[in-house]
């Protein structure tokens, strides 16, 4: 048996093996070569050529020489049972002498798998039908991912009331531990972001109303913008950048690897485990956060009022001091706890859809990073309707 | 079985020959002075107990790990003095299907299989795919499995269609790394005679890491013994089972390698 061993193998190996080839001679068909996949192309041509000949439609009368092949595996040996057909195999015992034992066998075994059912290919709908459903699945994505939103933002508060009550199964360690890998990391580039999104605003402000003579007014527009809205609105969407998509990812191997499983059947609760000290270390992050954006936010229009306009710095302190109330700074504050658990519920709900591949990991990474930022911009513009209605 | 005795002659030159290997992570020696001999067309069962470094040795062998010391031969040439180009061409005749899959999850079971097809023989997506499907069958599953994605599999399903992804190219020697691990005892049977029979039809040598005993029992012509940081014992199952180690012994001969052996001998008979 062992010289049947050696045979394919290593035979394949060798180069300069001559390709498979398919002759016709009235009633007998020659196959001689190599059958072997990286001839494949030049089989199934040969084969295409060969058939509808006399030769290999006469079933009853024609014979057939294998002796010539070469070298065969489970390509070839496809290609070759196209040839000969399914039915060839159990008539031909005594017909193909050539055949070696453990080909019989190889041709056996392919033969067997080679269905009909392995050719079939898939139907392609219309265009327009698959435009369609494109559409009502994503409609229906979309809606459905508000509504799993909503329901997970209330488990998160239903559970964290339930919490509130037993300090032991409070998560400090952990929550701690969140707030760490979420503020002090990100305090360089919010501070960056701001104090250049802040020069910005105010060579703006420069530019536009020194048309009017009232370029001093730029202290009030860097100041105002800012404690507002900028402030909040930059470290939030910087921290759904980073904070988000970390959560995901975090949460999301954990699915894939069924520890958020294992936490259930421990007789915990992954919303209290993995969810509450995410989201309470981000309602204190992200306020933390804002405030640094807000200062450093002035601080880069107050460099610019200094350089380009000659406002100093001690004008600028008390021009703030004399015409924004305190009101502007709690407008802005009170919004980044929102943000900050809109952004951590999103993070997380999106780390628990994760299905185990690593696939599914990236696309709700990004699912959650992008449907957190747009959350904060929505909540923001709502927040700025309702408290410029009220006056605040 | 019945090759072995023609197989283990010096007449024959191995198609893996692993001389003096060494590796150690840190201070944490896994291999010293480790030498082995694989046979064209044999299967050969790698046992030990856990953290013997069976795995370390597969990885050594299809080049993932590189060796502190010794050489790895695999057809006569050595894998690490080659280079990255004539190494690929080699790997290309190596099946590895890993312990857990390995399938991209990504992809389909066909595409999973077509993507070494399109990659290295340059076939057509449509020639590839068919050819993947073909596999899959091989490995023995259903048509309707081609079109699914690797996280809605069992771990049997799994197995299968790893295999298939192994033997795209029609390797030479398929390395299986616990093939049967995680399967049910019907399922790790079949998995069994699923490799038997590729292996008879297709002739290819089979190296198989396993702890499963039915397997080694069933299929296996020839089993290495990993302990010591060495090889302690390669050859045929009986020379093996007769070895005086208090660990093979204890492998053998413990209630699990008695039930094993019972098996095998009645279905035998």
């Amino acid at each position: 048996m062992d010289i049947a061993y050696e045979g394919e193998a290593s035979l394949k190996s060798q180069l300069g093996l001559q390709p498979g080839r398919v002759q016709i001679d009235g009633q007998r068909l020659i196959v001689s070569g190599a059958w072997i996949l990286q001839y494949y192309q030049h089989l199934r041509a040969e084969v295409a050529a060969a058939q509808g000949t006399t030769a290999t439609e006469a079933d009853g009368e024609r014979s057939i020489d294998l002796d010539g092949i070469a070298a065969l595996d489970t390509a070839g040996a496809a290609v070759l049972i196209d040839l000969l057909g399914h039915g060839w195999l159990e008539q031909s015992s005594t017909l193909a002498q050539g055949l070696a034992p453990e080909r019989r066998r190889l041709l056996q075994t392919v033969a067997a798998t080679m269905t009909d059912s392995l050719t079939q290919s898939q139907k392609q709908a219309s265009l327009l039908l698959m435009f369609l459903a494109g559409v009502g699945q994503r409609t229906q994505a979309v809606l459905r991912q508000q509504w799993q939103l909503f329901g997970f933002t209330g488990l998160t508060l239903a559970t964290m009331v339930a919490t509130l009550t037993r300090p032991r199964s409070w998560r400090i360690t952990s929550m701690v531990a969140h707030i760490h890998q979420t503020g002090p990391n990100a305090v360089p580039i919010v501070a960056l972001l701001t104090f250049l999104v802040g020069a910005v605003t105010g060579f703006l402000g420069a530019t536009i109303l020194k048309d009017f003579g009232a370029t001093i007014y730029t202290v009030n527009l860097v100041a105002f913008a800012f404690l507002r809205e900028f402030g909040v609105l930059l470290a939030a969407i910087l921290l759904a950048g980073r904070t988000a998509s970390a959560f995901t990812a975090q949460i999301g191997s954990m699915k894939a690897n069924e520890e958020i499983d294992a936490i259930r059947t421990l007789g915990l609760d992954p919303i209290e485990v993995l969810v509450l000290p995410r989201v309470m270390a981000m309602c204190v992050t992200l306020p933390a956060l804002t405030f640094i954006g807000m200062i450093s936010g002035i601080a880069g229009g107050a460099l610019v009022c200094l350089v380009s306009l000659d406002i100093s710095l001690f004008q600028f302190v008390s021009i703030i001091k004399r015409d924004i109330s305190l009101t502007h700074f709690v407008v802005g504050i009170v919004k980044a706890p929102v943000f900050a658990a809109v952004i951590a519920v999103i993070g997380c709900l999106e780390g628990f859809k994760v299905s185990g591949s690593a696939q599914s990991v990236g696309e709700h990474t990004t699912s959650s990073v992008v449907q957190s930022i747009f959350m904060v911009i929505l909540l923001d513009a709502i927040a700025a309707l309702f408290f410029m209605q009220m006056g605040w | 079985m019945t090759t072995t005795d023609t197989l283990a002659t010096d007449s024959v030159e191995p198609l893996i020959q692993v001389r003096n290997l060494g590796n150690r992570f840190g201070s944490n020696v896994v291999h010293e002075d480790l030498n082995l001999d694989m046979y064209p067309g044999e299967i050969l069962g790698v046992v030990g107990g856990s953290g013997s470094g069976k795995s370390v040795l597969l990885r050594s062998i299809v080049g993932l790990q590189r060796p502190n010391a010794g050489s790895v031969l695999v057809f006569g040439e050595d894998l690490l003095q080659l280079s990255s180009e004539e190494r690929a061409r080699v790997e290309r005749r190596f099946g590895v299907l890993f312990q857990r899959g390995a399938l991209f999850s990504s992809l389909n079971l066909q595409e999973n299989v077509a993507l070494p097809l399109i990659e290295h023989a340059g076939l057509p997506r449509a020639d590839a795919e068919y050819l993947g499907r073909l596999k899959l069958a091989l490995a023995g599953l259903p048509p309707e499995a081609a079109l699914k994605y690797p996280a809605e599999l069992s771990g049997g399903m799994i197995k299968r269609a790893a295999l298939a992804r192994a033997l795209a190219l029609d390797p030479e020697i398929l390395f299986l790394d616990e093939p049967t691990a995680g399967l049910d005892p019907i399922g790790a049977a079949a998995f069994d005679q699923l490799i038997l029979t590729l292996r008879d039809a297709l002739g290819i040598s089979v190296f198989l890491v396993t702890h499963d005993l039915d397997t080694l029992y069933s299929i296996c012509d020839r089993v290495a013994v990993l302990a010591q940081r060495r090889v302690l014992v390669a050859a045929s199952l009986d020379e093996v089972a007769a070895t005086d180690d208090p660990w093979v012994q204890e492998y053998f001969h413990g209630p699990r390698g008695r039930a094993a052996q019972t098996t095998a001998a009645v279905k035998d008979a």
